[in-house]
């Protein structure tokens, strides 16, 4: 047999199926490496899904996705973040921001075009930019600036063969949500080297200590941002797979030609679902973010207490404590508290070399499950720290 | 603030030290706006919420709607106390529509349900005329499910 494609060969699966495939085997298993909202669907959605059913809204839209929900998208967007988009022109209805993301680099890149990404990133990144001819080019960011992208060292690391810069403020999987001022150096920086702004903003109605900045919003940067949203986070709405693009007139009419093809329409039961998210949804997502709030200052508390160094996420619903002192790399960390207390997090070092020394910790889940998590970490820790002191010996009187 | 009275109604057992990490308020000035509630009837007492049925108590719901005739200078209010006063009447709302008053009355079993109805609340003087309406299963009362909670099918690791 002839061998397969060679970008697609060369990509590492990822490193968190493996654990997920151990994790998923175990019983009493407390999860906090769930990147999804515990809630289900708020009904009032799920049940306009279910009528769309009942009314035979079965077909194909047309490819942009209904023209009522584009309308609606164009409304909110300018009522949060006062952004102007044309629903006929510039918003373009995907199968979740992950498709969005595809087409917009499959539009914008040739091959070998680099991208720039922060270092640690969501997992799809870095192989999507690949997937689609890219070379990613990580810039670390660090937990003393919480995790948030110095645009000086961004801007060292562009090079004659930039294309872009793609960002996800508040950001998986690190909490970490950036500062309007650092945020408006970075499109200066896009500005003056002429490159395309890729904006993931799935998760920015999670932004706890500060108003959300929609990076299109920013003077300078409509004309070279992609804003990449959708329904899962703020509606929880996952598994329906639904988000949506919103850019300039020609990028989105180049994506939409990719999703013609490929995708020909979004899921046209999603499409009306998410229609009723949008316009009868604000009290479900207010409720839900002021719940995750309080689970948020409950879990960074108990963490700390529990003997992790972990920084106040502003954003999303992650922790992203560091394990450091305790000498074990992420990998063995996560591995070693899965099996010996049953709580799965998710090693940060899935999310590049910048994440090892952390553990990613979704506090999407109940209070009695946070509470039970910490509690186990606690013994985990403690048993560890003894662990340790034996092994030196030195420590000991 | 309104946040703390969310969380007490949600989960009444909750300390002010809880609170005070869900909230980021400081902890006595939380205690101290508790007991400012309380004293003002803003927080009317503290209950559990039983399932009786579970529990193997058999006890029997009705609706009654009651038809009155309104008093001259205090309308509905002093019938509706002769109706609340009893301990069997759950609760009595004054309601629009064709019948004035709807009481839900508490009791051991049908019968003494239906005996309540005929003896007690039907020969009230400025009772008209009662409908009685058994409840045969909660579903959800005040707000809390009585069957069982939705199966949450998340995986335990996702990107």
């Amino acid at each position: 047999m002839k061998p397969l494609n060679e970008v697609v060969q060369n990509t590492p699966p990822s490193g968190i199926r493996r654990f997920f495939d151990i994790a998923q085997s175990m019983e009493g298993v407390i999860s906090l490496g769930v990147g999804e909202p515990d809630y289900v669907t708020p009904w009032r959605v799920r049940e306009s899904g279910i009528w769309s059913l009942e009314h035979g809204y079965t077909t194909y839209t047309s490819n942009a996705g209904l023209l009522e929900l584009r309308q609606a998208i164009s409304k909110k967007l300018n009522s949060l973040y006062q952004l102007d988009y044309d629903p006929d022109k510039q918003i373009l209805i995907t199968v979740g921001v992950s498709e969005g993301l595809d087409l917009a680099l499959r539009a914008l890149l040739n091959q070998g075009d680099e991208v720039i990404v922060p270092d640690p990133c969501y997992v799809s990144y870095v192989p999507c930019i690949q997937f689609a001819g890219g070379v990613p080019v990580r810039v670390p960011s660090y937990s003393e600036e919480e995790f948030r992208l110095d645009p000086e060292r961004m801007e060292r690391a562009i090079t004659s063969k930039t294309k872009a810069i793609l960002l996800c403020y508040p950001a998986n999987p690190t909490g970490a949500t950036q500062t309007r001022e650092n945020l408006r150096k970075i499109v200066t920086v896009a500005a003056a080297h002429d490159l395309y702004l890729i904006s993931d903003e799935i998760y920015d109605r999670l932004s706890f200590t500060r108003p959300h900045t929609s990076i299109p919003a920013l003077t300078g940067a409509w004309d070279r941002t992609v804003l990449l949203n959708g329904f899962s986070k703020a509606y929880a709405m996952t598994g329906w797979r639904i988000g949506y693009a919103c850019g300039p007139s020609p990028i989105i009419e180049a994506m939409t030609k990719i999703h013609q093809y490929t995708m020909l329409c979004a899921s046209h039961l999603a499409q009306r679902a998410a229609l009723e998210a949008i316009n009868g949804g604000e009290e479900d997502v207010q409720a839900m973010v002021a719940d995750y709030d309080r689970r948020r200052r409950y879990f960074v508390r108990g963490l700390n207490s529990a003997g992790l160094d972990c920084q106040e996420p502003s954003g999303a619903f992650y922790a992203f404590p560091s394990i450091r002192h305790t000498g074990l790399s992420s990998l063995e960390y996560a591995e070693a508290l899965l099996m010996k207390e049953r709580v799965a997090v998710v090693p940060g070092n899935a999310f590049g070399d910048c994440g090892e020394g952390h553990i990613r910790c979704s506090y999407a889940t109940s209070l009695d499950n946070l509470e039970e998590a910490i509690d186990r970490i606690r013994r985990f820790n403690d048993q560890l720290g003894g662990h340790r002191l034996e092994k030196t010996g030195a420590a000991l009187p | 603030m309104r946040d703390l009275l969310v969380l007490l109604e949600q989960d009444a057992r909750r300390t002010p030290a809880q609170l005070a990490e869900l909230t980021g308020l400081p902890e006595n000035q939380i205690a101290e706006q508790i007991q400012e509630w309380e004293k003002g009837g803003v927080i009317r007492r503290y209950k559990t919420v039983v399932d009786w049925e579970r529990y193997g108590d058999e006890k029997v719901f009705a609706f009654i709607d009651v038809s009155v005739t309104p008093e001259r200078g205090t309308g509905f209010d002093d019938v509706a106390a002769r109706i609340y006063r009893f301990p069997e009447v759950h609760s009595v709302y004054l309601v629009s529509g064709a019948q004035d008053l709807r009481v839900v009355v508490q009791g051991r079993n049908m019968k003494e349900v239906a005996n309540f109805v005929a003896e007690k609340l039907a020969t009230i003087e400025l009772v008209n005329s009662t409908t009685t309406h058994f409840l045969l299963k909660k579903y959800k009362d005040d707000g809390d499910l009585f069957t069982e909670a939705e199966v949450n099918h998340r995986l335990v690791i996702a990107p």
